[in-house]
């Protein structure tokens, strides 16, 4: 899998939604994507690239878009 | 021109959240308060009638304590907030007990938002900003209903953004799984731990828990935050130094820091300093008011707790009277060096109606 494909699959596997939607998708857009959802999702790109976010990052990171910036600060690349 | 309450917060999270002294303070508190007065009254049509009726001139600016309060109790009888349905992003609600009625607390993404980065750099100010491993002193269950979030579950989640690998030490039967918090604190051996929980939760399920099974679960270096109420403690003859005590003879190596905040304010919350006094940060205030006539009461008074907040934007919290016996012990002064106010909490006053804050487990 690419680090695009794993980027993906964190945000479609945790909230259940189709990549038709990640383009625009951003914090507390939809239902699954609260605060609760959010953990969830932070906990999966974790694990998927063996990461660890900053305290603050966790708080930045709130849409799709800002999340593919961000992970070039833990040097990911997609 | 007068700063918005959006300068006033990024300027204040630029510096580290004990920092304003008594002048300062008072000078902030000022203008920030009666920014927020101002907002809500043009916002919120409740909240202009109840200053209206008070006489209150909310386009000038007025001292923390001439600063209108709200009773608590008036979100649980009215749906209170300052911004357009449709940009409510969260209702909060108090965990009430059966048969009473919840706060709702309307949050729009800026006021979400702003509490999570308050509560972040307040605990941040006492853990550091590496994450650490998670141990949360509960049941997943705490996280159900998602869309009526209750304040129990809200803590776990607001909390976890301090940990990684985050495990709940109690099963759906609110026994503790020790086998599992075992195996979580030999997989961290040599790490500092985090723990997590509500007050008496902790003390029923997993402090006495563990003392009737005998074993101490030995952890090498760890803190511990929680929060909730004392009452059924008292009724045991429980205080701070016993539960402090009893809480290391069971865990280990711990150190407890207790903190105090309320659904309706969450975010900008007390913390119990290592001389076990509660402080206000940059981001909160406490006023005492005296029962008989609710004036402002002297340092070492006893009285009514008024809690004040910088963070609520879309609903009217920013200045509440609790239902909360207390005095103020000093300020700018305490020996571990946090600038402001730092006050004890005596509890519930007698005659307040009855409402655990978040030890409402019951077995079913």
């Amino acid at each position: 899998m690419t680090n695009m494909e794993k980027y993906n699959e964190a945000f479609t596997s945790t909230f259940g939604i189709g990549e038709d939607a990640l383009e625009n998708l951003e914090y507390q857009g939809i239902a699954a994507w609260d605060s609760v959802g959010h953990m969830q999702l932070i906990a999966a790109l974790e694990e998927a690239f063996d990461i660890m976010f900053d305290t603050d990052d966790i708080i930045d990171l709130n849409s799709y878009q800002v999340g593919k910036q961000m992970l070039a600060k833990y040097e990911v690349e997609l | 021109m007068r700063k918005t309450m959006e300068d006033i917060l990024e300027e204040l999270l630029q510096t580290s959240p004990y920092s304003l002294d008594k002048a300062e303070k008072r000078a902030l508190y000022r203008k920030a308060l009666s920014e927020l007065t101002r907002r809500h009254y043009a916002a919120c049509p409740e909240y202009q009638r109840i200053l209206d009726a008070l006489g209150f001139d909310a386009e000038a600016d007025h001292e923390l304590e001439e600063q209108p309060m709200l009773p608590v109790r008036l979100f649980k009888e009215y749906e209170l907030l300052s911004v357009p349905r449709e940009e409510v992003a969260k209702i909060m609600t108090s965990s009430g007990t059966s048969g009473q009625r919840v706060s709702k607390i309307f949050l729009d993404k800026t006021n979400t938002k702003n509490q999570t980065r308050v509560l972040t750099e307040i605990i941040s100010s006492y853990i550091g900003k590496k994450r650490l491993p998670l141990l949360i002193l509960d049941t997943r269950l705490a996280l159900r209903d998602r869309s009526m979030f209750s304040a129990r579950g809200a803590g776990i989640v607001g909390f976890s953004t301090f940990g990684r690998d985050t495990a709940y030490a109690l099963n759906e039967n609110m026994e503790i799984d020790i086998p599992a918090v075992q195996e979580f604190l030999k997989k961290h051996e040599g790490e500092s731990i985090l723990l997590f929980g509500y007050t008496y939760m902790i003390w029923q399920y997993a402090v006495c828990a563990l003392r009737e099974a005998g074993v101490c679960l030995q952890i090498g270096e760890g803190r511990l935050f929680h929060i909730g109420g004392w009452k059924k403690l008292k009724e045991q003859a429980v205080d701070s130094l016993k539960y402090n005590e009893a809480v290391r003879e069971v865990l280990g190596n711990v150190a407890v820091y207790n903190y105090y905040g309320m659904a309706e304010q969450l975010g900008s919350v007390f913390v119990e300093c290592e001389h076990g006094h509660m402080h206000c940060s940059n981001y909160s205030d406490v006023v005492i008011r005296r029962p008989a006539d609710f004036s402002a009461a002297e340092t070492g008074e006893r009285g009514l707790i008024e809690l004040v907040s910088l963070l609520p934007t879309s609903y009217p919290g920013h200045v509440l009277l609790t239902e909360d016996e207390g005095e103020i012990l000093g300020e700018d002064d305490c020996p571990c060096g946090r600038k402001g106010k730092y006050f004890r909490i005596h509890g519930r006053i007698r005659g307040a109606e009855i409402r655990g804050c978040s030890d409402t487990y019951e077995r079913h």
